[in-house]
C-alpha cells in the first residue's frame, strides 16, 4: 500500500507540475500548485440558500471575474436529467443556476449558454425543472441537446476504455464553462456529482453503462476544455432511488454546497458529505478513484486548503 | 353566398385538423381536438351519440354538409381538384355519370361484415378520417418536419433556437405504403374524376348518401326553366346532375353548391321542398324514424357482437423478446383497442417521444396499423397522458395523470443472465435509474457493484428499462405487454424524518 500511495502521490505532483497551460486552464494550474496557505482550493457551505451560498463562496474565491474573462462565450451545464420539480431534487436548483449566469454576464461574459442532455422527454424536464424559465431569465440561452445533430465527435487520448466520444457544440464551441451538478444517490455508480455531471454533454450514454460505467465516467473527464469551476448543488439531496427518485420520501434538504476547480476533489467532498445522510464508502463512488488515477484531481482533500463556512 | 360559406367552413376544419396532426410541438390549444371528435366514424366507434345524432340531424336538415366541409379527405379532394382545374390545360369538365350504387352498398355490406366477425382493420382503411390522418402522417409530416428541421438549422446558425432538430424517418414501412397508395389514389380519382371516393367507396359516403335524400333543404332543378344546357354538370365535381332528365342524384351531392350560380337561367335552387312536400315529408316521419332507428341499430350491433367475439386470426408474428405487444395506456385492452381504433394515427403523430408506432403484424392482421408501444427511440413519459386524450374513437379512453400513473400496460422482465453487472462485473443501474416507480431498483451486489431487482407489481411498462439497457442485441431487461390492462400497486413512501446535518463531513 504504502508503495501505490507514493506512487500515486507521484503521479499527482508529476501531473500538476506537467499540466499544460491551455486557455481556460492556467487558473487550474496554478490552484493545483499552490500550497495550503495560498488559494483557496476548495470552498464548503452549509446552512444557506442555494445562491447566497453560491455568493459566499465565489467571494472566497476572488470573484467569477478570476475565471470568466470579458467577452467570454460561457457554458453553464446543470444537471436537468428529469421531469421533476426543484422540490424533487432530481435536478440542480434553479435558484443556483440563476445567480452563476447572473455573475458570468457581470464579470462581462458575451453570452451564457445553458443545456443538458436529459433522460427524460427533454421539452418537459428543461420546463418542469424550472431550470429553462430560470436561465432565460437571467439572459442566458437555453440550447436543446435531444438529437445527436448536436453533437460532435472528439477523441479522448488519456481515457482508458473510452477512446472517443461526441460532445455537444456548446461544450466544443464556448471559451469556458461550469459544472453545476446537483449532488444525488445513483442505482449504479452510486453517487452522481461533478464527475458524473459530464454525462450530459456526451450524445450516446448507453457505450458508458456497457463499458465499465465507473471508468468511462473518469474518461470523460479527461476532455482537453475542462470546466473551469465544479459547483456541487447539495441544497436538497436525492438521498435514496436515486438518480431520479421516486416521490419526496427520497429527499432530503442537508443545505449544502461545495466548489472547486479540481473534479475528483470536490466530488470527494460531496461524497463525504453525502456519507452523513447515508453510508456511502469512498471506493464504490469507484470514478473517484478512477478519476484520481487519471490525474484529473486528488481525492486527498485533507492536504488541500479548503474554506468551510457556515451560514 | 352558399359556394363562399361552404369554403370558409371547409377551410377551418382542414386547416385545424391538418395542423393538429402536424403540430408535434404542442403550440396549439388542446381544444382543437374537437374537431377530430366530430368526425362520423370515430363518433360511431366511441359511441359518441351525441355527435352523432347531431350529424345525422344536420345530413337530414341540409345534405352532405359533413362530406362538403367537415371531412378534412373531402376537402383534400376539393383541393386536388382545384389545383387540377389551374393546372390542367383543358378547361376542366366533369359531366354526368351513373351512380355506383351495387359498389358503395357491397363496400359498405363488407366493412360492416368485417367488421362484425372482427376485423375492424378494413374499416379503418376505407374511412375518410383515419386514412387522411395517415396520409398525413405519412406523407406530409415527414415534409412538415423536413421543413422544421431547415428553419431550425438557419435559425441556430444564427444563435436562435426558437425551432429545434426533430428526428424525420419512416416509422413503420407497411404504413407509409398504405399512405402513399391511399395519396396517390385518392389523388388521382380527385384530379381526375372529382368526388368519385365518396360517392363509390366511402362508407360513411355512402350511409350519409342514403340519409339525404331525404334531407329537407336540396339543391333543386326548376322543371320549367332548365333547358338542360348541362353547364351545370360540368361543374359537378361529385357528376350528380343528369341535366338532361332535369334531375339531381341527391345521394351523391355533396354540397358544394358550385352549380348554383353557375345556371344562366337561375333554374337550380339550394331550398326547402317544393310546396306541400313539407307536409307529405311530416306524414313520413314513421319512415324516417324506421330508417333512423335502424341505422342506430347498424352501429350498435356489430360492436355489441364484435365484444363476444374473439379474432378471427392467430398473430403470427411475434416482436423480439416480446410474448405480448404493448397497447398504449388508455386503450384497456388489446381488444378493446382493436375493436375502436381506425388507425388514424393521431396518437403515434402527438406522442412526444416516439413511442407509439404502426403495428405491422404485432397485433395479429386485425390490429394492422393500430398504435403499440415501442422502446427503439424513446419510452413512455410517467406523467404524460397526450396519446390516451386525443384519442376521437375512444380507442384509448381519456386519462387522468393519477389513472396513468395506476395503468400498467405491461410487466418488466429481467434477463440477469445478460446484465452487465453478472457478465462485466461493471456498474451500470441504467434500467433502474429510469425507473419512474423504482420497480427496477438497485441493491448491493458485490465489491460495492449494485444489481437489479425487478417488483411488477408496482410496475407501469414505460419501457425506460428497456430503452436506455446498453446490451445489445437483445437487452437484459424488456417489457412484457398485458393483453388486458392491469392496476399498477402505487406505493406510497413514508416520509423521511427531517434530517438534521451540521457537519461538512470531512
Amino acid at each position: 500500500m504504502n508503495r501505490r500511495n507514493f506512487l500515486r502521490t507521484l503521479a499527482i505532483s508529476g501531473a500538476a507540475f506537467s499540466l499544460k497551460l491551455n486557455s481556460g486552464m492556467d487558473v487550474f494550474a496554478q490552484t493545483i500548485d499552490a500550497s495550503s496557505s495560498g488559494p483557496i482550493n476548495l470552498v464548503a457551505v452549509l446552512g444557506g440558500e442555494p445562491d447566497e451560498m453560491f455568493k459566499k463562496a465565489i467571494a472566497e474565491m476572488g470573484g467569477i471575474s478570476k475565471f470568466i474573462k470579458q467577452g467570454d462565450k460561457v457554458v453553464v451545464k446543470p444537471n436537468i436529467g428529469w421531469d421533476k420539480t426543484p422540490e424533487l431534487a432530481g435536478n440542480t436548483n434553479p435558484k443556483l443556476v440563476s445567480e452563476i449566469i447572473h455573475q458570468c454576464f457581470e464579470a462581462g461574459a458575451k453570452e451564457v449558454t445553458v443545456f443538458d442532455h436529459t433522460c427524460d422527454d427533454w421539452v418537459q424536464a428543461y420546463k418542469n425543472s424550472g431550470i429553462e424559465a430560470a436561465a432565460k431569465a437571467a439572459g442566458a440561452k437555453v440550447v436543446p441537446a435531444h438529437e445527436e445533430i448536436y453533437y460532435r465527435s472528439v477523441s479522448l487520448p488519456q481515457g482508458k476504455r473510452l477512446k472517443e466520444t461526441k460532445i455537444h457544440q456548446a461544450i466544443l464551441d464556448c471559451d469556458t464553462w461550469i459544472n453545476v451538478p446537483v449532488l444525488k444517490h445513483h442505482g449504479g455508480a452510486n453517487l452522481t456529482i461533478s464527475m458524473k455531471n459530464l454525462m450530459g454533454i456526451i450524445w450516446d450514454r448507453r457505450i458508458f453503462h456497457s463499458s465499465d460505467l465507473q471508468q468511462c465516467i473518469a474518461d470523460v473527464c479527461t476532455l482537453d476544455k475542462k470546466p473551469v469551476l465544479n459547483i456541487v448543488d447539495a441544497y436538497r439531496v436525492v438521498k435514496t432511488n436515486g438518480p431520479r427518485g421516486r416521490s419526496e420520501a427520497d429527499v432530503v434538504q442537508p443545505k449544502g454546497f461545495f466548489m472547486s476547480q479540481d473534479i475528483v476533489a470536490v466530488d470527494t467532498a460531496a461524497a463525504k458529505f453525502f456519507n452523513q445522510i447515508r453510508e456511502m464508502p469512498l471506493d464504490h463512488v469507484k470514478h473517484l478513484a478512477n478519476g484520481q488515477d487519471l490525474n484529473l484531481g486528488t481525492m486527498d482533500i485533507d492536504n488541500l486548503n479548503v474554506k468551510r463556512i457556515r451560514m | 353566398m352558399l359556394k363562399k360559406l361552404r369554403i370558409a367552413v371547409s377551410i377551418i376544419f382542414f386547416t385545424f385538423i391538418t395542423l393538429y396532426f402536424l403540430d408535434f410541438a404542442g403550440i396549439l390549444p388542446e381544444w382543437l381536438n374537437w374537431a377530430v371528435k366530430i368526425q362520423f366514424a370515430s363518433a360511431l366507434l366511441a359511441f359518441n351519440f351525441g355527435v352523432l345524432a347531431v350529424l345525422i340531424l344536420i345530413t337530414l336538415l341540409f345534405g352532405r354538409i359533413y362530406c362538403s366541409s367537415i371531412c378534412p379527405m373531402g376537402v383534400f379532394q376539393d383541393i386536388v381538384g382545384w389545383f387540377s382545374k389551374r393546372t390542367g390545360k383543358k378547361k376542366k369538365r366533369y359531366k354526368y355519370a351513373p351512380p355506383k350504387n351495387i359498389l358503395r352498398w357491397s363496400i359498405l355490406g363488407v366493412t360492416i361484415f368485417l367488421f362484425i366477425i372482427g376485423f375492424p382493420a378494413f374499416l379503418g382503411l376505407i374511412e375518410p378520417y383515419s386514412a387522411f390522418g395517415r396520409m398525413i402522417v405519412n406523407v406530409f409530416k415527414p415534409i412538415y418536419l423536413a421543413g422544421n428541421n431547415l428553419l431550425s438549422y438557419l435559425f441556430s446558425s444564427f444563435g436562435n433556437y426558437i425551432f429545434y432538430h426533430v428526428n424525420v424517418s419512416i416509422i413503420s414501412i407497411f404504413s407509409f405504403v398504405i399512405g402513399m397508395v391511399t395519396f396517390f389514389t385518392i389523388g388521382f380519382l380527385a384530379w381526375r374524376y372529382g368526388r368519385s371516393y365518396c360517392n363509390a367507396i366511402c362508407p360513411v359516403g355512402t350511409v350519409l348518401g342514403f340519409l339525404s335524400k331525404f334531407s329537407l333543404f336540396k339543391t333543386r332543378i326548376n322543371q320549367e326553366k332548365c333547358n338542360s344546357c348541362r353547364l351545370c354538370a360540368i361543374k359537378c365535381k361529385a357528376s350528380c346532375i343528369d341535366a338532361a332528365s332535369k334531375k339531381i342524384d341527391h345521394s351523391r351531392c355533396v354540397n358544394c353548391f358550385n352549380c348554383l350560380n353557375i345556371c344562366t337561367r337561375d333554374a337550380l335552387q339550394y331550398s326547402l321542398s317544393v310546396k306541400k312536400k313539407i307536409t307529405v315529408e311530416e306524414k313520413n316521419n314513421g319512415r324516417r324514424q324506421f330508417l333512423l332507428t335502424s341505422l342506430a341499430s347498424i352501429a350498435t350491433i356489430p360492436t355489441a357482437m364484435a365484444q363476444e367475439k374473439t379474432g378471427l386470426f392467430v398473430t403470427p408474428e411475434k416482436s423480439s423478446a416480446r410474448e405480448t405487444a404493448i397497447a398504449p395506456p388508455g386503450a384497456l385492452s388489446v381488444k378493446h383497442l382493436q375493436q375502436h381504433c381506425t388507425s388514424c394515427h393521431l396518437c403515434i403523430s402527438k406522442c412526444p417521444l416516439n413511442v407509439l408506432k404502426p403495428a405491422f403484424l404485432e397485433y395479429g392482421l386485425e390490429g394492422l396499423m393500430q398504435p403499440v408501444m415501442y422502446f427503439k427511440k424513446g419510452f413512455c413519459n410517467y406523467d404524460c397522458i397526450i396519446c390516451s386524450n386525443v384519442c376521437p374513437n375512444g380507442a384509448l379512453q381519456p386519462l387522468t395523470i393519477e389513472e396513468k400513473h395506476a395503468t400498467q400496460v405491461g410487466r418488466v422482465v429481467l434477463r440477469w443472465g445478460r446484465c452487465v453487472v453478472r457478465t462485466d462485473e461493471t456498474s451500470c443501474g441504467a434500467c433502474a435509474e429510469h425507473c419512474p416507480t423504482q420497480a427496477v431498483k438497485m441493491i448491493p451486489f458485490r465489491n460495492g457493484l449494485t444489481r437489479p431487482v425487478v417488483d411488477t407489481e408496482i410496475c407501469v411498462g414505460c419501457g425506460g428499462c428497456e430503452f436506455i439497457c446498453p446490451v445489445r442485441p437483445h437487452t437484459a431487461i424488456f417489457v412484457e405487454g398485458n393483453n388486458i390492462h392491469q392496476e399498477a400497486k402505487i406505493v406510497i413512501d413514508e416520509k423521511n424524518k427531517d434530517l438534521i446535518i451540521d457537519d461538512f463531513g470531512f
